[in-house]
């Protein structure tokens, strides 16, 4: 009985982060508009475009291999798994234990190595100017990722989620690693994510373009998976950020359908709020150059590094 | 019979089938018999060592022959650290000979090939198997040797003989390394066999490590030891340099850990120190220098360089933990490190074998005159991105599971208390995880210039599918990268008896652990789930496309690539591999000192415009330039003595006994 609980709180978690990820970027997008005094799409409008999308004739390249038509579904499931294993309303769910944050980080990699490797499939200057791009980011974003990782894993003493964020709720102090680690995971999001300033999700001026490049010649129904699979983890680095450094509300292990309530309740607060700062920023900065962003990440990289250190060196006192 | 017995027998078939082959008929005609029966006598040390493994655990098959030098007799042993190097070496072998059943039909002049191959497998098991220091260095040069001429088959091409001639250089260098520490270890009453080494530890064993970082490492590949590595695997045929890459540096690990975990006695507190950075370095300059190429095996070979680095990582972790007599945390990071020498054997000579058949197929190694081999060859294609993924780290394939066990290990480093390793370490983490997200990088590049995009030259469009034997061979490994990726839990359970005989602990059982997660040290720290990664990844994507085809559409229209609307029929205007690394050659520019030179025509001028990308490679340039300059100098200055009369070379005699009897003089002054 105990187990069917559990498993339907974890189901119910991967439909919620599959059910929320177009809403996120409906809204993110609607609060960007009306900054900008503008009127802007409906908050609905990302699913009426995966929606009609996906039932339209799938146009390929003469010479599309297998890998370009199976890659928009491995990343998607890849994305979807490790946005589906963060702690959005609870921790501790049924199969939390599957992967641990560095496993996560991985599996964003995974993701990350199919996308670049379509982009380069049919063979255009575009797509492979994106991959190049896209890998040299993440080149520096991952290991920032992992510095992290580790700063919270010395304090929580694992480097599992749910115990982190149940450690941060329980008894976390005001510590000056976490906010270097905040700072640095902040960055590492913007650039995961393709975010202004490291990238324009909007843009349509293609020598500027990154994420967009990459899947420069998708088109219907692999074009919305890989849509969806991007508004994915804009929702996991969200739900990310909300578990480790805003854990207030979520439910704890073995508490009842009232404690899912609230942590529900609080982790669409936390949405709005993320939501609302990520338009707020991306509206009031520029677009960097391409070889700036190498030294924004390096700030991340930085920053983590201190941190972890900081903590290598006060943990002997 | 014995294990060990066994084990001879088989190994003795390797160096007799060539001389009965060579007997009875031409070698063009023997290439198939000798690959089929080294394949078929590799899986017969492969199951002997396994059954060692398994049922044996820690007990031990020794065997001793009066053969060698008379007053030691040559021992042979397979203890469970030999049996897992064995299992290793011979699986290797196996595959590369299974490959080579079809791969080695195209080679032109299979005597030069054939006897070495044999002989070379030969070498790799009995330095394994050696139990005294005598049969341990001639094996070991035996393995070097036979090795060099595997390099030297192709001996036509100048860039072979080059690579030869480092390699025997650095070879010959790294055995006068090990043979002067095996001499410290010995000590004055010369103990040559490894059982009286280490009954009585030398009292000079960080000088021994210094020499078997230098002997072993050379071999492995550790920075700044490594440039021959890079010439010499490229220019073997490709089931030999998936052999060398992948085996012959684990038989380095071998030996770096027998000596230094096994002979040395207990590790001092700053032998880690001394290990790890240089581990870290290697990690980040192999990837680093994997990016830059675009010669496919070339790549490999420096990535190599990377992935000893990792596993020199655990090692020296597993030093600094057993130095500071934390046991539990010693084992993790030696079970991650002996974990990786498994996974980096497969994966490495997967990805070898995958060069070997692009290059049957096409004849070229460029990447440059590469592309769209997807194609041709869908399944070489297959198994190389299998190894691409095992190799960068990506969850579920196995090189995630031993670079997360070492990442484990990194975190449980603040326990330490020396200041300098507080310190280390977590820059090493750092280096790890830059180190894999390059790897990843020069993968995508690798794989995607290769075998994605459009065909650059005609012979890459007329690419055709290899050989099964081939096929077999690399859907063997692909599979196994899958299979310890996903379930690691029965090989960590297997290496605990390793583990345990070289630092007295090992990593809790695994195999108990519900739904065959590995869990390091408990379940709140940390835990991942290879099996369920891959089930959820793969039900959700074939939920995705079967909801998707069934509910909303399927229709299919081929056309024209869109390429923002002006599509480019040459295939010229893709990425290059060049161009790929570019961004990250430009980030990492100080460390190879990189050029560019851009020479634009004048406008309205209609010539080519050119770029030249010139990189230095610091480490020859700054370390072994000098010193080859040095001995060519002093050689060329010391050539004078050649041509002396009689009466000089007398009195220069003469000079050197009044000097070397000065000298005594001094001594016994001193002395009393």
């Amino acid at each position: 009985m105990v187990l069917i609980l559990n498993l339907i709180a974890q189901g119910a978690q991967m439909m919620l982060v599959l059910i929320l990820a177009p809403l996120l970027l409906g809204y993110t997008r609607k609060i960007k508009a009306r900054l900008l005094r503008r009127q802007g799409p409906p908050v609905l409008q990302p699913y009426r475009d995966l929606l009609r999308l996906i039932r339209k004739e799938a146009v390929l390249a003469e010479n599309a291999s297998w890998l370009f038509r199976s890659g928009p579904y491995l990343i998607f499931a890849a994305t979807w798994v490790a946005a589906a294993l963060v702690p959005t309303f609870a921790v501790q769910l049924q199969f939390s234990w599957t992967a641990d944050l560095i496993a996560l980080t991985a599996l964003i990699g995974s993701a990350r190595f199919f996308l670049a490797l379509v982009g380069m499939d049919v063979g255009t200057s575009f797509g492979g100017i994106g991959s190049s791009r896209e890998m040299m980011f993440a080149s520096l974003a991952e290991p920032a990722m992992i510095m992290i990782v580790f700063t919270l894993a010395l304090l929580a003493g694992s480097t599992q989620l749910s115990v982190i964020a149940e450690f941060m709720q329980t008894h976390a102090s005001l510590r000056v690693s976490l906010g270097l680690a905040l700072i640095a995971l902040v960055i590492v999001a913007l650039a995961e994510n393709a975010r202004i300033p490291v990238d324009n999700p909007a843009t349509h001026l293609e020598l500027t373009m990154v994420h967009e490049a990459m899947v420069l010649e998708y088109s219907a129904r692999h074009l919305a998976v890989l849509e969806f699979a991007s508004a994915l983890k804009l929702l996991l680095y969200l739900s990310l950020i909300a578990c480790i450094f805003m854990p207030w509300g979520l439910a704890l292990a073995g508490s009842g359908p009232e404690a899912y309530a609230i942590g529900l309740t609080s982790y669409l607060a936390k949405l709005a709020v993320g939501g609302f700062l990520l338009a707020l920023f991306e509206t009031s900065i520029a677009k960097m150059r391409v070889f700036r962003v190498p030294d924004f990440l390096g700030i991340a990289l930085m920053l983590g590094l201190l941190g972890m250190l900081l903590l290598f060196v006060s943990r002997s006192f | 019979m014995t294990p060990v017995v066994v084990a001879l027998c088989s190994v003795s078939a390797f160096l007799g089938l060539p001389l009965l082959v060579a007997a009875a008929m031409r070698w063009s005609a023997a290439t198939r018999p000798i690959y089929g029966a080294c394949f078929v006598v590799c899986l017969v040390i492969l199951v002997v060592a396994l059954t060692q493994l398994l049922s044996a655990g820690s007990t031990v098959s020794t065997l001793s022959l009066p053969l060698g030098l008379p007053w030691v007799g040559a021992h042979f042993r397979i203890d469970a650290l030999a049996a897992f190097f064995l299992a290793v070496v011979n699986l290797g072998g196996a595959s590369a000979s299974l490959f080579a059943i079809g791969y080695g039909m195209h080679e032109e002049a299979p005597g030069r090939v054939l006897p070495f191959y044999a002989a070379f497998l030969a070498g790799m098991n009995l330095v394994v198997l050696a139990d005294d220091a005598f049969t341990f260095l001639v094996s070991w040069e035996f393995m070097s040797l036979s090795s060099w001429a595997l390099v030297m088959a192709h001996h036509h091409d100048p860039e072979n003989r080059h690579a030869g001639y480092v390699y025997i250089v650095m070879a010959s260098f790294g055995t006068l390394s090990l043979l002067l520490g095996f001499g410290l270890l010995a000590g004055g009453g010369g103990g040559y066999s490894f059982d009286e080494m280490r009954s009585a530890p030398t009292a000079l064993s960080g000088l021994v490590l210094i020499l078997a970082i230098l002997g072993a490492g050379s071999k492995a590949g550790l920075v700044p030891l490594h440039v021959w590595l890079p010439l010499a695997h490229p220019a073997a045929p490709s089931h030999v340099s998936a052999l060398m890459s992948g085996v012959m540096t684990k038989v380095a690990v071998y030996g770096f850990i027998r000596i230094v975990f096994d002979l040395s006695g207990a590790p001092a507190w700053w032998w880690s120190i001394v290990i790890i950075p240089l581990a870290g370095i290697t990690c980040v300059l192999g990837v680093l220098s994997a990016l830059m190429q675009h010669d496919l095996k070339r790549l490999l070979a420096y990535h190599t360089v990377e992935n000893i680095g990792i596993i020199f990582i655990g090692l020296g972790l597993a030093l600094a933990f057993s130095a500071h007599n934390m046991r539990a945390a010693a084992a993790l990071a030696m079970t991650a490190a002996l974990l990786h020498v498994l996974n980096h054997s497969i994966f490495k000579s997967l990805l070898f074998f995958g060069s070997g058949a692009v290059l049957t197929a096409t004849g070229e190694r460029d990447m440059e005159h590469l592309g769209g081999l997807i194609h041709g060859m869908p399944l070489t294609a297959f198994t190389f991105l299998a190894g691409c993924m095992a190799i960068s780290a990506l969850p579920p394939l196995n090189g995630f599971v031993s670079e997360w066990l070492i990442f484990q290990a990194i975190l449980l480093s603040p326990d330490l208390p020396q200041w300098g390793l507080k310190f280390l370490v977590p820059a090493i983490g750092a280096m790890l995880a830059l180190s894999a997200a390059l790897a990843a990088a020069c993968f995508v590049k690798a794989f995607g210039v290769t075998f994605l995009g459009r065909p650059r030259t005609t012979v890459a469009a007329g690419a055709q599918e290899v050989d099964r034997w081939s096929l077999a061979a690399m859907f063997i490994f692909a599979g196994l990268c899958l299979l310890i990726g996903i379930i690691p839990a029965p090989i960590i359970d297997t290496l605990a008896p390793v583990v345990n005989t070289l630092v007295a602990e090992h990593m809790p059982m695994q195999s108990t652990d519900p739904w065959l997660s590995i869990v390091p040290i408990a379940e709140s720290r940390s835990s991942y789930n290879g099996l369920l990664v891959f089930l959820f990844i793969t039900i959700s994507t074939l939920a995705a496309i079967e909801i998707i085809h069934r509910f909303a559409s399927r229709a299919v229209r081929r056309g024209p690539a869109w390429d923002c609307g002006f599509p480019d029929p040459s295939p010229a205007t893709q990425y290059t591999a060049g161009g790929f690394a570019q961004p990250i050659r430009r980030v990492f520019s100080s460390l190879f000192d990189a050029r560019e030179d851009v020479t634009m025509p004048a406008p309205g001028d209609t010539a080519a415009a050119r770029l030249t990308i010139r990189l230095r490679d610091l480490t020859w340039e700054m370390l072994y330039a000098p010193v080859g300059g040095a001995i060519w100098f002093a050689a060329d200055h010391l050539s004078h003595l050649q041509f002396l009369t009689i009466r000089k070379y007398l009195s220069l005699v003469f000079a050197l006994l009044v000097i070397l009897l000065f000298f005594l003089m001094l001594v016994m002054l001193v002395w009393s």
